[in-house]
Formats: structure tokens, sequence, C-alpha cells
């Protein structure tokens, strides 16, 4: 087909967490433009089982960009060069014929390399599981409409909320900061009148988890906003840094 | 066996609130020595985890992502159905039920349909008061849209993200009972069989999908919420993991399967684009409520979209089906499409899709934002401006993924959609309870066959997930495990677990002895071109026959020349898909069966032999109302059970959307 790629691929193989890993040079041939990069890694990986080799190992699953599984650092940026997107929903046409592409995975201490490209971000769980919620059992809830909520609270607290907890953001700051996916959740609560109750508790308890994990602290080079594929932005860093100062404030 | 449907007595507005107020219970102090496993994460699975264990169960989750929160309830778009009837336009719990159960083309069970309509309006407050940031309208109220199938505006949503939204409500709710130490969640796990001591489902065995250990899990009960078989189909919307696994051990442990055949095919999807492809991306409902589908009225019509003047255009739904136009129940919008394409008037390169416009709602807006900000005598690219501006506060993500996906930018050129499979009705069989054939082993969710008949509408997915995990199944398991307070929590040493676990040691042992020639996609490409093919939008005797020995000469090939490339000790993902293809191949004879035998058509099933003159489904109530349940004899034998649905209240007549 007229239009279709050649191209040159330097993947990450890393056989487990404990073993070192190196670049492996891969070339793929015959690579439709209307093809998402995952579906480019299912036919190198098609042809390596053919040949009797390994396949690579990648996390995805929707490969539609809501459920954050997939993680690949693509020449050096999260999700590839288009803005805005997750690895699922890069197509090759954001690519052309004889580039050479090199695909890691998510570099920072607080998620260890599980193999290949696939990475363990179980301190993300961790961290929601110290204050990312709301305590209302099931059941106790009053009408929904009883307290009404001012559009924009809502539509900035649906903004935050939209972060789908890939990664990107640790995988980019050259601190491997999670202020950004920490920030968006303590954010979504503190707009809402629901969220009220817990808001001191909910700032201390999961910057504290965050710090635990290894994550870095921020230095607001804002790169996280730039790669986040679901815009989530910078401010809400901000206003975890005030709620988490208000928390310390009135301890 | 006769399978007892367990419906409570009494009138439909009674079932519900008199089977809870004279249901056993479990006092505190039992509840807490009592352990209860769950399979799955979505929105089923987290809403009931994190129920139970506010009640005070021990809980154990298993999922096989890597996190909780990546359940495919994520990927759910549109909205959620509640009987709320905040806009004042006749909606009740009534009309709910009577929409559901004419949507699912009187498939359905009364009585459960009728609770899940009365529990609808808890969820969107049990979910609002979590934190989640439903839309609201600028007085701070929440705000409503239609979906198909209903003239009322009942679905509440959170732009096209809703399923994102409520499942990390659950999710959250899920993650403060990890924190709390009530719940231990397993991720990186999937579910390899099911425990039976005694006839009463006991535990599970899980792989750990990094280290690929298989471990022994004791449960008093245990819950399935592991979501629909759509993959059976290879190219489905569901995410790539989505499988059977689960229910299908379960089923073959003696769990009956109930209705398989029931799939819905949803009928707006981006075309597929090519071989390449490996799932395709649905483009929400709730775009009927402004997108006008039509297709060229001359066969063929090769110009664009837009080079294609107004009179020259057959907006089919509208001019079929003028009382719901182009917002009928998905498996007639679905069969419309396909009946265009196959006679010659599909759109695109592969003339397998239909136009899905927005020109007109763009206009509509346009017009509407003017005289709203007052702005005299508009020019036709201001009031095309304005229109954009509104369609993108309301479809803008959906909008942004078809041109992420195409390449073509849906504000400019209509979209071309087509359809695609979706979710499937079918599923176990589970009693009023929720609970399956087997004492113990319940199943929530999509991957039960309960409430949506032979077709599901619109935002209805995520109400019946959450109203089972939130409302039903908390209530439901009191009464079993009020029986089972004395039983102490049985070693994993027992027998019962040593032989199921030696079972999944030989299955996992004979895909590597295998080392064949064929990846697992392989086989799964060529199963799910058959199923789409011979068990797809539509059916015939002839092509059914023929699928069923198709797909019994692949799954031999597979058992044959299938290659796993690694080792078990390791992550792997060629195993895992292994599993479940091997399970897919099995199930999607028993889907080829099931439709064989309902030689009538309902809802998404629609069977060639059974149409009106004007080509709708024609059902056939006299011999098939009733829900197909399946046991399974072994060695590839199945005997139908039939459980007869009874309408009391609702009479069942020809679904008419004209």
């Amino acid at each position: 087909m007229s239009g279709n790629m050649n191209l040159t691929l330097k993947i990450w193989r890393q056989k487990s967490a404990k073993a070192n890993g190196q670049l492996v040079t891969y070339p793929v041939k015959n690579i439709s433009p209307d093809m998402s990069f995952l579906e480019m890694f299912d036919v190198l990986n098609e042809e390596l089982i053919n040949k009797g080799e390994e396949p690579i190992a990648f996390d995805h699953d929707c490969r539609e960009g809501i459920c954050g599984a997939c993680s690949m650092f693509i020449n050096g940026q999260p999700h590839g060069p288009k803005k805005g997107v997750t690895t699922c929903q890069l197509h090759m046409r954001s690519f052309k014929d004889g580039d050479t592409i090199v695909v890691e995975p998510w570099r920072a201490a607080a998620f260890p390399v599980i193999k290949d490209l696939t990475v363990d971000r179980a301190a993300f769980d961790r961290i929601i599981a110290k204050g990312g919620f709301i305590s209302v059992n099931t059941g106790n809830a009053q009408d929904a409409n009883n307290i009404p909520i001012p559009k924009i609270d809502a539509d900035l607290s649906f903004n935050a909320a939209a972060c789908i907890g890939c990664g990107a953001c640790v995988a980019t700051c050259k601190n491997s900061s999670a202020m950004l996916f920490v920030s968006a959740k303590i954010s979504q609560l503190a707009l809402l009148p629901q969220g009220q109750v817990e808001r001191i508790a909910r700032a201390k308890n999961m910057v504290a988890q965050m710090d635990e994990e290894g994550f870095g602290n921020c230095t607001n080079t804002g790169a996280c906003e730039v790669e986040c594929p679901k815009g989530i932005s910078l401010e809400n860093i901000a206003r975890m840094n005030r709620e988490y100062f208000m928390a310390n404030i009135k301890e | 066996m006769k399978l007892d449907s367990k419906i409570p007595e009494g009138t439909l507005e009674e079932k519900w609130s008199k089977y809870k107020a004279s249901c056993a219970l479990v006092n505190p102090a039992n509840k807490r020595s009592l352990e209860i496993i769950v399979v799955g994460s979505g929105l089923a699975g987290a809403s009931a985890a994190a129920s139970l264990a506010e009640l005070g169960y021990k809980v154990k989750v298993f999922c096989f992502q890597d996190s909780a929160r990546r359940a495919h309830s994520i990927a759910a778009q549109g909205g959620i159905n509640a009987a709320k009837n905040y806009q004042n336009d006749g909606d009740s719990t009534y009309r709910l039920f009577y929409d559901t159960i004419k949507g699912g083309d009187y498939r359905a069970r009364e009585g459960n349909v009728y609770r899940l309509a009365e529990v609808s309006a808890n969820i969107i407050d049990q979910c609002v008061a979590q934190g989640v940031p439903l839309a609201r309208e600028y007085g701070g109220m929440l705000s409503n849209r239609s979906f198909g199938g209903t003239q009322v505006q009942r679905t509440f949503y959170a732009a096209g993200q809703t399923g994102q939204q409520l499942l990390l409500g659950a999710y959250s709710g899920l993650q403060r009972q990890v924190g709390l130490g009530t719940v231990e969640m397993l991720a990186r796990h999937e579910m390899l069989e099911v425990v039976t001591i005694e006839g009463k489902a006991r535990g599970i065995i899980a792989r750990d999908l990094v280290t690929g250990k298989l471990e022994r899990h004791f449960g008093h009960a245990v819950l399935l919420c592991t979501g629909g078989y759509g993959n059976v189909f290879y190219l489905s919307t569901n995410a790539m993991g989505c499988n059977v696994t689960a229910a299908w051990k379960a089923h073959k442990k003696g769990a009956f399967f109930g209705n398989p055949c029931f799939t819905q095919i949803h009928p707006t999807c981006i075309p597929v684009s090519g071989d390449h492809q490996s799932k395709l991306t649905l483009m929400s409902e709730s775009l009927r409520n402004d997108g006008r589908i039509w297709v060229p009225k001359k066969a063929g019509d090769v110009r664009k979209a837009n080079e294609i003047p107004e009179e020259e255009r057959d907006y089919y739904l509208e001019r079929r089906y003028p009382a719901f136009g182009n917002l009928v129940p998905r498996d007639v919008a679905s069969r419309a499409a396909k009946e265009r394409c196959d006679a010659g008037f599909g759109v695109g390169n592969s003339k397998m899709a239909v136009f899905l416009d927005f020109k007109s709602a763009i206009e509509r807006y346009g017009h509407n934002l003017a005289v709203k900000l007052g702005v005299q005598n508009p020019t036709a690219d201001q009031l095309k401006d304005f229109g954009k501006q509104v369609v993108e506060e309301k479809y803008g993500n959906l909008f942004e993924m078809y041109e992420q996906i195409t390449g073509e930018n849906p504000y400019e050129v209509a979209m071309r959609i087509y359809p695609a499979v979706h979710y499937t009705m079918g599923g176990l069989w589970v009693d009023y309870n929720l609970m399956t054939t087997v004492p113990g082993l319940y199943c929530l969710g999509e991957a039960n066959f309960s409430d949506h008949g032979a077709n599901r509408l619109g935002a209805s997915a995520l109400m019946q997930g959450l109203a089972d995990g939130y409302f039903v199944l908390p209530y439901t398991i009191g009464a079993y495990l009020s029986k089972e307070i004395s039983v102490k929590a049985i070693s994993t040493d027992h027998e019962a677990f040593v032989t199921a676990e030696k079972a999944v040691q030989a299955q996992i042992a004979k895909f590597f002895t295998i080392k064949g020639t064929k990846s697992v996609d392989h086989f799964h490409k060529k199963l799910g071109k058959i199923m789409w093919d011979k068990c797809g939008m539509a059916r015939n005797e002839k092509g059914l026959n023929e699928a069923i020995l198709e797909i019994r000469q692949l799954r031999d090939e597979f058992w044959k020349d299938v290659r796993i490339p690694g080792t078990n000790d390791e992550l792997n993902p060629e195993l895992e898909k292994a599993f479940r293809v091997a399970d897919f191949l099995e199930l999607g004879e028993l889907m080829c069966m099931d439709a064989l035998n309902r030689s009538e058509s309902c809802g998404g099933h629609f069977r060639e032999e059974s149409q009106t003159e004007e080509g709708e489904a024609l059902r056939n109530d006299d011999k098939f109302s009733y829900v197909s349940a399946w046991e399974n004899k072994g060695d590839g034998k199945y005997e139908l059970h039939k459980e007869e649905l009874i309408f009391d209240v609702v009479h069942p007549s020809a679904r008419s959307y004209k």
C-alpha cells in the first residue's frame, strides 16, 4: 500500500525487575499510517512470536485513551510526540518513513520495571487509599440535588477528575514528582461541597504517602502539564500546596 | 434440575421492599468472620466490594489489570439512567421499568427489572455524595440528556466520560476500604478456577500474573463481576483484556449460562480501517441526540458528504421510525445501518459505513446562542462558530477522539460510523438474589444475564452494574451467609483446592507442550471472523450450523498448533491470552447453539428466517418466551433448561418505534 512506512525501533528489553535491561533494535516494515502505535507493536510481536522469539511486554487495555494502562516513553516523551493523547491513541501518521523510534518504560524509582515496558504503578493506588475519597458509606446519601453546586465548580472538579492515573507526569518530571496526579484528586474533592469535611486530613495524608513512596518534589518546571494526556492543569498543584499549607496551619 | 428464579411474591411495587424487610441478616460480629471473594473491579465489583467491606465482611478483590481503576467500565461514555424525574417530563420508576422491559424485547424478568428501576435513583445520590462530578446546569442542579429507546430525559452524565467518573467513584470507595484494612486488593491476578466444596463455592485459584505462581484463596462466597464476553468476536469495543474466563470456569463447575447468543451490536462505532485493527472505538449513543444519520439516496454515490445536497440524502432512521427517529434503540439502529450498506448505499472507502452528521445541530445551536448573546443579524460564519462552541461543550472529547483515529475533523465533515460488538446481554444465569446455580457463587453486572433481555438500552449498563453492587447484592448475600455463620474458614490445603490447582497446572503444562507454529491472536482473529459473519448482526440456520463445525475445527487446530513463547514463571501476556482464547473457543460454539435454538428474532438476536415484510424483527412469544439456561455436561455437551418468563404487568406486544 502506498504511504506505508519502514521504521527502526529501539526498544527497552528487560527480562525481570532484577535483570539488567538494554535497548534492542528491531526494524519494522510496511507500517500503515492508520495503525495505532500499539497496533504496530502487535505486528512486531506477531513477527517475534513467529520467529520463536519472546514478544515485548507492555501494558495496555482499553485502547481508547481512558483506562490509563498504556505507558510508553517514546523518543523522550511519555505517550509520544502528539499532545493530549495516550500511546494507544497515537497513530503512525505522526511518524514518517525511515524514522528511528526509541521506546522506553516509565523511568521513576517509585515505578519499578516489571518486564520490558511494563512498570509497577501500585504506588498511585496506595496514595488514593490514604485519602482520595469521601467517606460516605453506601446508603448514607441524601438526594443528589439537595446541594446545588455552581457549574463552574462542578466543571473545574470534573477537569481535575479526568486524570487517568497513567503516570506520564511522573515519567516526564526530572524529579519524578507525582504532584500533578495527587493534586488532581485533592483538587477534585476540595472544589466540591461534599469534599470539605475531610479536606485537612486528605491533603496531609495523601502528601505523606506520596513522599513515603519515593516520588520527588515539584520545582515548577511544568513538564507534567505539557505531557499530561488529559490536560490536567498545573493550577491543581498550586491548589494542593494551599490545601497542604492550610492543613498544617489548622492542625 | 428445575430453575427457580426466586422472585418474591407480591405486586411489582412490593417485591423488593418486602424482600428487604424480611430477608435474613448477619449480625456485625459474625460478619467479621465471613470472607468474601470478589473477582473483577469494575462498577459491579468495586461497588460490591466497598459496600460489603463497609458492612464488616472480610473481602478480597482480584483484577487482572495493574490497578482496580482500569476495569473496562471506565470506558463507558454516555451516561447512566435513573428514574429521578428531575426534568419533570413524566419519568417514574414504572416508566424506566417499562422502557427497559420493552427495550429488551420482552425477554427479561419483570421482578428484576422493576428492582433495578427502583434503586436507580439511589445510585445517583450515592455517586454525588462520593464526589463524582456529574454535569450540572447553571443553577447548580444536575443535568440530563436522552438516550435511545426512551422519550424522557433521564440520563445523567459527566461529559463523554461517565463510566470513568462513576468507576473512579466506586474505586475511591474501594481504596478507602483497602486503606482501612477491610479489603485486600490483588491486582495483576487472574482467576482460573472456582473451588467448590460439597456443592458450594468456597474459593478460587488465581494466577499471579507477575510471578506466574498459582494461589489458593478461600471465601464463604464468591462474586464474579467480570464483565462481558464481546471479545469472542475479536473486534469489539471491549478492552483488549476483557474475557469470559472466570464466567466460563464457573460454567464448567455447574453455573448455567443464560442467553449466550444475546449480543449487543452498537450502531455508532468508528468503522474498521484495515487488517491491523485490534479494537473498535465507540462513538457514544449520546451523539444521536444531535447527530442525524443518513446515506445518499443514490446507491454507490462516491461524493463527499458535504457535496451531497439535502434533497439527495436519505435520513433513513427518521424515515422509517418517525416517532423515535435517530433515537431508536441500538438493535434497531444497527440493523438499519446494515440494511442500507448491504443494499449498496454505504459510504467511505469500505462502503461499510453511514454518515452521522452534526450540520443541522451546529446550525440550530448557533441560532440559539446568537439569540442568548443578543447578537443581531449574525453572519453565517458567526453562527457556525457559535454552533461549534455548543457542540464542543457537549461532545468535545468524542469529537477529538474521532479526529485522532480517523484524521478527519467532524465539525467540518460528517462522521462515518458502522455497528460493532459492544455488550453482551447474556451471561451466567442468576436468580433474584444474583446467585448462580452454584450455591454461594454470585454473578453481578454485565457478567450475569439478568436485566436487559435481548437488547440493552443505552446508559443502562452503568445503572445495572452499580445497582447490583451497591444496593442489591449487599442485601441478598445476607440471606445466604446467615446460614454460613458457623462455617469456619476452610484451609486451602483442603483436597478441593489441591485438585483445582492441579487442573490449572495441567492446563498450563499443556499450553507449553504444544509448541505449535501460530500465535494466539491468529486463532482469536479466525474465531472472531466466524462469529461476526455467522453469529453477528444477522443469523440463519445454515450459517449457524456451519459456524459450529468451523469453531470445533478451529478449536482442534488451536490445541495442536498454538505457540506460547516464554515460560509460566514470569509476566507472560501470551499465556494470559491463551487461557482466554481457549475459553472463547468453547463459548463461541455455545453462542451459535443458542442462536440456532432460538429461531425467533428478538432484540439484538436477528434470525433472518423470522422477520416481518418490512424487515423488522419478528418475535415468537408462544415458543420462545423463556430464558435459555445452558448446563455444561462436559466433553462439549450442553443441556438446555428453560426459565419461563411471566409477564403480569407489561403485556408483550410488537415492539414499535415507528
